[in-house]
């Protein structure tokens, strides 16, 4: 066993940051028989999915709030329910309209078509359409997930075979549906819906994940694509489904620490990592910010590529070409997010009574044009005036979160830039941030804001900071077609391995990307288990 | 009191109740009730057996309300609607109905139902799925208008030996002389309604179309006019087995809608659904045509056909096999059925080429709860001509009175 102060101790692997990537990533190591080492920057593990208790008897999921894309297979895997692991659906889900009506979204099938009706009755028999052709192309993407991604440019045996696999299954699409896979991996998200929805309230609501952490707005190509990302997972296995994680976020990562503990590893918080220390062109361990050096042959960065290669390592133990690709890769910060605890439950004049939409994801944004708005004070450098925001009452339905009675509210924010037009961040204008936020809510609550107890308030730049997310990306880099499958993060790198020997990523970079999925982590560490010979 | 007032919001109550609701949960004995294309309807009043029964040997009258329907009307609604449907529209006259098929255009069936043509530019159709946005899409260049009208009229089928003669006692003068699909005109005291003779059950019946703020009048009516000729409601469990009997194909079990099937080679044309004499590939360009034609001459790779099976326990989703060993799976049925009139147990089956040529036998293999025991059966089927059940009296003008 790995003693306490963990130092002095020889490790085969050191991982580098303790996100849920790192942490599915150590358990697969771990488990497999070699012996890990977590060292995270923060004195709390989880990254980006992490909870955390700002103001008293309140729970936050700071960063990430739902729950949909975490692989089923790797919570069975690891045994993460056994470790404390409980993801619950939410129902439904609302957008508020500027003139007092709304759309809502619900469960039952039956509601929904009903509910949409009075938008569009055309749209309400539109939209399982929409879904079936959402379902037909998650269907094709959902198994290449835990899969690590061809180089279409190798003859190497497993890439022509994994080229096949995708070939194959592309193929068993259809013709159609294939036709439909390449304009769907390149249109805008406007474009796409246009193609089935006629009202504009149906599809602002619907639009809403395709700007999700993305520095694009409805208009842009490639934002198809994103709304896809956020219909990949499920629950339960109902496809598209999100949750929450009893506990907030942090109960993914929390219980992986502990399904990693138990199977022998180690974790070091409070340990920044300072370098990646390299010799003849091999990783060889880390130099931590106190001076302390660890060693271990096989090392595993989950921080993003910029932070890996750009801020943790020497220039001169990179290749020149790589180096530049890693400069201009895109990791634009486009979000923020507020966290409020509530004293009681907002009312909402646009909802009618009774309705259980507000149980599910509330949004304020009822045009396409207003999103498109919000996107444009976003490419000025300022926060969006009329943001668009992703807004969940988590402890309606985990009573976990808050006191009886009392609420916290998870406040999504896009758009919000990492760098303003008029100089940097500043705390007055991170407050005239919130209050921008709270403003638009307060529109549509007029109790709103005199039940706000406390608000913690995270700018782009706040993310960076506190969580190390580049430029405070919140996918580790954006998910447009140019940086996907074996373009990701690096064309050519997209294995999971970097250009020194002995040196992984894992982090959200990597294949497939961003959320709280863990099929990054999973691949790396297939990729070392393989390197090492320790899986057939 | 009407039944609207006592309806909760969607987000409440999601499905919607038929103006025949509340005379429904009086009849019903089980509080039985399924969801069926957005409405509550009764699935068995009293015992589907007894329900059964009146449809062959009496009248069962069943609420088809929630039955989608759209009105097509306009200079070019025909012309629209033969582009629309497998079938020629252009032979279809004025107060003449027919059962059709629509495909999109890889010739995938989209749906099946009822084609009205109620007069010289006005057509209702009927169908199992609602596909507005489908119908409109397909409308472009047409001067037509396509509209639902579902909850605008209630309707009720009145099928069975004896419903000729109720619904001359209801009064419903003339209507002896409808021949099948023919479509009527009537007034039950000062109240219009329509009736056609249609229906699902492969038997003597009509179906009667009314304003749904007549609906709980017409329905009082008709069982008093009944009542000395067994009249009894019926529910979606006895339809479903006299739908069997006659070879009818039920959307969702039989087929899947093109429109929602998500895994390839999920979706089905006329042709494997063995509704090739609904394809006319004379009447010109119709969606889906090409690829029909393509199939006809390829050879379909399977087909829906009918099984006699052996014993008498219905071969529910039974997996089909060309040997007792079950080695080569060949297809599954998709609708199973004791029949108490044929006495024979029969069902409707996807069989992969050549086993669906008739006279072909197959091995379908049956599991059995006995107290809770389940128990495997490999019994034997053959491939037999449809309907199971196809009595003269469903074709004769002016039809007996029972
Ligand atoms: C505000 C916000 C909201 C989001 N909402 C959702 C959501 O609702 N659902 C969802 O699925 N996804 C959501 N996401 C995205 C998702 O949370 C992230 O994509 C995911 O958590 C990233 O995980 P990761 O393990 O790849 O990286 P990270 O979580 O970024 O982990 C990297 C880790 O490395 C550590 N680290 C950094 N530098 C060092 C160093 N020098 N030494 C040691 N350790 C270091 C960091 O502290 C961190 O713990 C959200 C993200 C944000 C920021």
């Amino acid at each position: 066993m790995s003693g306490a102060n963990g130092a002095t101790k020889s490790y085969d692997v050191i991982v580098v940051g303790a996100g849920h990537n790192g942490l599915v990533a150590a358990c697969y190591m771990q488990r497999a028989g070699l012996n890990v080492l977590v060292l995270e920057r923060n004195d709390y593990i989880g990254g980006a999915a992490v909870s955390r208790s700002l103001y008293p008897e309140f729970t936050y999921s700071n960063c990430s709030y739902v729950c949909s894309l975490l692989r089923p297979e790797i919570m069975r895997q690891l045994e993460l329910p056994k470790h404390g692991l409980q993801i619950i659906p939410y129902e439904g889900g609302c957008t508020m309209m500027q003139d007092g009506n709304h759309l809502a979204l619900y469960d039952n099938h039956d509601a929904l078509r009903r509910e949409i009706s009075r938008h569009s009755k055309r749209d309400a028999e539109a939209y399982d359409r929409y879904s079936r052709d959402v379902m037909r192309q998650c269907k094709f993407i959902k198994p290449l997930l835990l899969r690590e991604p061809p180089d279409p440019t190798s003859f190497k045996w497993r890439d022509i075979n994994e080229l096949l696999y995708i070939g194959k299954r592309f193929h068993n699409m259809g013709e159609e549906r294939m036709y439909d896979t390449v304009r769907f991996w390149t249109m805008s998200a406007a474009d796409f819906l246009d193609e089935y929805f006629e009202s504009e309230i149906v599809k602002a609501h619907f639009a809403g994940s395709s700007i999700i952490g993305t520095a694009l707005g409805p208009r842009s190509p490639g934002t198809a694509y994103v709304l896809l990302h956020h219909y990949m997972g499920d629950i339960d296995d109902t496809v598209g489904a999100w949750g929450f994680a009893r506990g907030g976020m942090g109960a993914v990562s929390n219980a992986l620490g502990s399904s990693f503990k138990a199977s022998g590893g180690t974790i070091r918080e409070a340990a920044s990592v300072s370098k990646f220390l390299v010799r003849n062109e091999r990783v060889v361990g880390v130099a931590l910010d106190s001076g302390e050096e660890l060693y271990a042959s096989t090392v595993m960065s989950n921080m993003d590529v910029k932070r890996t290669f750009l801020e943790t390592m020497d220039a001169g133990d990179l290749p020149s070409e790589f180096l530049d690709q890693v400069r201009k890769f895109k990791i634009r910060g486009s979000s923020g997010k507020l966290n409020i605890a509530l004293d009681g439950l907002p009312e909402w004049t646009a909802i009618p009574k009774g309705s259980p939409c507000t149980r599910g994801d509330m949004h304020i944004t009822d045009t396409l044009d207003m999103m498109e708005r919000a996107y444009d004070d976003w490419k000025a450098g300022r926060w969006s005036q009329r943001p668009y925001v992703d807004m969940l009452i988590p402890s309606q339905i985990d009573p976990t979160m808050a006191p009886p009675g009392k609420h916290y509210m998870s406040v999504f924010v896009q758009y919000c830039p990492y760098e303003l037009a008029d100089g940097p961040w500043t705390p007055e204008k991170r407050k005239a941030f919130g209050d921008t936020v709270i403003d638009a809510i307060a529109r549509q609550s007029p109790n709103f804001k005199s039940l706000i107890l406390h608000a913690e308030i995270r700018t782009p730049w706040d993310i960076e900071r506190e969580v190390g997310l580049t430029e405070g990306n919140i996918f580790q880099g954006e998910l447009t077609m140019d940086q996907l499958l074996f373009n990701r993060p690096i064309p050519g790198y997209a294995q999971y391995r970097a250009p020194v020997r002995g040196l992984y990523m894992c982090g959200s970079s990597t294949h497939p990307g961003g959320g709280v999925m863990g099929a990054p982590g999973h691949n790396a560490a297939q990729a070392v288990l393989r390197d090492l010979k320790k899986v057939a | 009191m009407s039944v609207k007032e006592t309806e909760l919001p969607h987000f409440k109550q999601p499905l919607l109740r038929t103006p025949f609701h509340n005379r429904a949960r009086e009849l019903s004995q089980h509080d039985s009730f399924v969801a069926w294309a957005g409405y509550t309807t009764v699935d068995v009043f009293t015992t589907p057996e007894q329900e059964y029964f009146a449809v062959r040997n009496a009248t069962g009258v069943f609420d088809l309300t929630p039955m989608v329907k759209y009105r097509i009307k306009g200079p070019a609604a025909g012309r629209y609607l033969n582009h629309l449907v497998t079938r020629d529209v252009a032979k279809l006259k004025v107060n003449r109905v027919m059962y059709t098929v629509w495909c999109n255009d890889n010739g995938h069936i989209l749906d099946d139902g009822t084609l009205f043509r109620l007069g010289e530019d006005e057509y209702w159709l009927c169908s199992a799925e609602r596909q507005i946005d489908w119908l409109l899409d397909a409308a472009i260049g047409y001067d037509v208008t396509v509209e639902e009208v579902t909850e605008q009229v209630a309707a009720l089928a009145v099928q069975g030996p004896t419903s000729c003669w109720i619904l001359k006692q209801l009064g419903l003068a003339g209507i002896e002389q409808l021949k099948p699909f023919d479509i009527g005109r009537f007034a039950v005291e000062g109240v219009e309604v329509m009736a056609s003779r249609t229906g699902f059950t492969g038997d003597l019946g009509y179906e009667i179309w009314m304003p749904p703020d007549k609906a709980e009048f017409i329905w009082d009516r008709l069982m008093e006019a009944g009542r000395l000729r067994g009249i009894r409601a019926i529910g979606s469990q006895a339809l479903n087995a006299v739908r069997i009997e006659a070879g009818f194909l039920m959307p969702h079990y039989d087929f899947v809608s093109a429109e929602s099937t998500v895994r390839l080679g999920r979706d089905r044309s006329p042709l494997e659904l063995g509704l090739d004499w609904l394809v006319d590939f004379k009447k010109g360009h119709f969606n889906g045509r090409r690829a029909l034609v393509a199939e006809q001459a390829r050879g379909v790779a399977r087909r829906l056909v009918g099984l006699d099976v052996a014993g008498n326990k219905p071969a529910h989703s039974a997996l089909l096999y060309t040997e007792e060993s079950g080695r080569q799976e060949i297809g599954f049925v998709t609708s199973a059925l004791w029949s108490p009139t044929c006495k024979r147990n029969i069902a409707l089956a996807i069989v992969n080429a050549p086993h669906f040529a008739l006279g072909s036998k197959v091995w379908a293999e049956i599991y059995l709860n006995r107290e809770l025991v389940w128990e495997r059966r490999m019994v034997q089927a053959e491939v037999v001509e449809k309907p199971f059940f196809a009595p003269e009296r469903r074709r004769v003008t002016p039809p007996a009175d029972r």
